[in-house]
C-alpha cells in the first residue's frame, strides 16, 4: 500500500517537474512558500515523504510499531495539505472566474479522497480482505465528490463573466467593440496556452463522460462488488473507469476556464 | 523573493496616448529588436517566415473597431506589462525568479532562476507575459532596464526602445510616483486610467483616452445640404450657385 502510494507520489512529482521549461532548476520551487501556492504544494509534498518514508523503514526492518498510527496520521495529513495546495494554485488566480472559487480546492480534496479510496479498495481486494466500511466509504466519497462537482458546474454556468472587451480597454462605450486587425497573424503563446478550443467545443459531452466514468460507473461497480465474492475485477474496472474520468475532468477543468486576457483577442465576456 | 517589496515612491512606467496612436507597430518591432539582444535575450521565433509563425514578443499592438457603420471609430491599442504595484504574477512565482524591484518598481523575470512553469502568465490579466519555447523561461517587458540606466548610451537614448521609436509621440516614459513629472501631469490633465483596476493589481502604466470626435458625419451632412440658391437668373448668380454646390460636396 505504502509502496504504491510513494511510487504514485514520486511519479506525480517527476511528471510535474518534467513539464517545466527548466526541470534541472525544480529545487528552486521550494523557496517561495510564503507567497506561492505552487511552492507550498512542493514543500508539502516533500514533507509528506518524511512520515511516509519512516513508515516504510519501520515496515522494512520490522521495528517497534507503536509510532505507526501517529506516522500514518501525519502522512495522511501531509497528503491532504498537498492536495489542498494544488487546488489553491488554481483557486488563487483572480484572472479566471471558473477557478477563483472556494469549491475548487474542496473538489480537489473530495476527488483525491474518492479516487484514493478506489485504489485502496483494489489493493484490499487483491489480498482478499475488503472490510464493508471501506467499500461503503468508497461509494460515499464518490457521491460527495459528485455533489461538489455538480454544484461547481451549476455555479460556473450561471456566471457569464463581469468583464467585457470595452472594460479591458478602459473605453466607456455602449457600442460594440470588435477586433479589427490582430497584433499577430497566427496565435501567440497567450492564445495557445489559454485557448482550449476543442475541449470547450465539446464541453457538454465531456461533462457527461466525467459524470459516467468518474462517478456513476465506479459507484455501480463498487456497489456490485460488495454483493459478490468475485470482486477483484469489479474493483479494477471501477479504478480504470475513474482514471479515465479524472483525466477527462482535468481536461474539462482547463478547457472551461476562460482567461480575462482573452478579452483582448475577441472573447466578449470573461 | 516573490513576496512584494515595501511600497516605494518611485514608480517607473509608461503613459500611452490612445488619441494619437496610429497602430504602426513601430513600438512592437523596436521592442523586439532591442530585447532580442538585451536583458531578456533572446526572444525566440519559430517558423518566422513560414505558414505558422510564432515567437515571444513583449509588446503587442491591437486595433479595434468601436461602434458600427458611420459612427464607428478605430482604436489602436498597444499592450504590454503594466509594472503593477501589487501584481499576482510576482507572488505566484514558486522560485523567486519573478520579482518587483524596490528601487523603481520595475517587474522583472530573472532568466537564470525561472523554471518555466508558466503560472505567472496565468496570473496576469493583461496577457503581458510570453513563454520562450527555446529558452524555457518566461519573457516580459523589462521597461528596457538595460537602456534607461545605461551610461554607455547617449542621454536621449536612455528611454525604453518603444518610446524612442514611436513616430507620433504616443508613448511617454517617466516616474508615475512623482506628481510633478510630465507623465503624471498628462495623466492628471487627460483623465488617464489604468487597465482593469477592479483586479486590484494597481497597474502603474496609464492610458490616455481618445478625445471625442470633432465633427461627426451627421454634422458634415447637414452643412452639405444647406446650399445657397441663385438670387436671380443672372449668369453670375448661377455661376456662384453652381460653385457653392460643387464646393459643398
Amino acid at each position: 500500500m505504502l509502496v504504491v502510494a510513494l511510487a504514485l507520489v514520486t511519479v506525480g512529482l517527476l511528471s510535474s517537474m518534467l513539464h517545466l521549461g527548466h526541470p534541472e532548476r525544480a529545487h528552486r520551487a521550494f523557496s517561495q512558500w510564503r507567497s506561492s501556492w505552487l511552492s507550498r504544494e512542493g514543500v508539502a509534498a516533500i514533507l509528506t515523504y518524511i512520515p511516509a518514508g519512516l513508515m516504510g523503514l519501520i515496515w522494512l526492518f520490522d521495528w517497534d510499531t507503536k509510532s505507526l498510527p501517529l506516522l500514518a496520521i501525519l502522512a495522511a495529513l501531509g497528503a491532504s495539505v498537498t492536495v489542498y495546495c494544488t487546488g489553491m494554485i488554481y483557486a488563487s488566480l483572480r484572472t479566471i472566474r471558473h477557478w477563483n472559487l472556494a469549491l475548487v480546492p474542496v473538489f480537489y480534496l473530495a476527488a483525491a479522497a474518492a479516487t484514493g479510496t478506489l485504489l485502496f479498495l483494489l489493493i484490499l481486494a487483491i489480498f482478499d480482505q475488503v472490510p464493508l466500511w471501506v467499500a461503503i466509504s468508497g461509494v460515499g466519497s464518490l457521491f460527495v465528490a459528485l455533489m461538489i462537482k455538480r454544484s461547481y458546474w451549476y455555479r460556473i454556468d450561471r456566471d457569464k463573466g463581469n468583464y467585457t472587451t470595452a472594460m479591458a480597454l478602459g473605453i466607456e462605450t455602449e457600442a460594440k467593440v470588435r477586433p479589427l486587425t490582430p497584433p499577430h497573424t497566427m496565435p501567440n503563446f497567450v492564445m495557445r496556452e489559454m485557448g482550449f478550443r476543442v475541449g470547450r467545443k465539446h464541453a457538454t459531452k465531456l461533462r457527461r463522460v466525467t459524470l459516467a466514468c468518474l462517478f456513476i460507473l465506479p459507484m455501480l461497480f463498487v456497489a456490485l462488488a460488495m454483493t459478490m465474492s468475485w470482486a477483484q475485477p469489479l474493483y479494477t474496472l471501477a479504478l480504470i473507469s475513474a482514471a479515465i474520468g479524472i483525466i477527462v475532468e482535468r481536461w474539462l477543468f482547463f478547457a472551461e476556464a476562460e482567461h480575462v486576457a482573452m478579452l483582448y483577442y475577441g472573447t466578449d465576456r470573461a | 523573493m516573490t513576496s512584494l517589496p515595501a511600497p516605494t515612491s518611485k514608480k517607473l512606467g509608461l503613459v500611452i496616448d490612445l488619441d494619437i496612436c496610429v497602430g504602426c507597430q513601430a513600438c512592437a518591432t523596436s521592442c523586439k529588436e532591442w530585447n532580442t539582444g538585451g536583458y531578456s535575450a533572446p526572444l525566440s521565433d519559430h517558423d518566422p517566415y513560414g505558414a505558422d509563425p510564432s515567437g515571444a514578443w513583449l509588446n503587442r499592438v491591437h486595433s479595434y473597431e468601436i461602434g458600427e457603420g458611420e459612427d464607428s471609430r478605430t482604436l489602436h491599442f498597444p499592450r504590454a506589462c503594466m509594472h503593477c504595484e501589487e501584481p499576482d504574477c510576482v507572488t505566484v512565482c514558486p522560485t523567486g525568479a519573478s520579482y518587483k524591484r524596490q528601487e523603481d518598481g520595475i517587474v522583472l523575470v530573472n532568466p537564470d532562476t525561472c523554471i518555466g512553469c508558466k503560472l505567472c502568465s496565468w496570473a496576469c490579466p493583461y496577457g503581458a507575459r510570453e513563454y520562450d519555447h527555446d529558452d524555457g523561461v518566461m519573457k516580459k517587458c523589462s521597461l528596457c532596464v538595460d537602456r534607461i540606466y545605461n551610461d554607455t548610451l547617449a542621454e536621449s537614448e536612455r528611454i525604453p526602445a518603444c518610446v524612442r521609436a514611436c513616430p507620433t509621440g504616443a508613448r511617454a516614459f517617466g516616474d508615475l510616483g512623482d506628481a510633478d513629472s510630465d507623465v503624471s501631469k498628462s495623466v492628471a490633465s487627460r483623465d488617464g486610467y489604468g487597465l482593469l483596476e477592479d483586479f486590484g493589481y494597481k497597474p502603474v502604466n496609464k492610458y490616455l483616452p481618445p478625445r471625442p470626435r470633432r465633427n461627426s458625419n451627421i454634422e458634415a451632412g447637414t452643412q452639405a445640404s444647406e446650399t445657397i440658391p441663385a438670387a436671380d437668373n443672372s449668369a453670375t448668380e448661377k455661376l456662384f450657385a453652381w460653385a457653392d454646390r460643387v464646393l459643398s460636396r
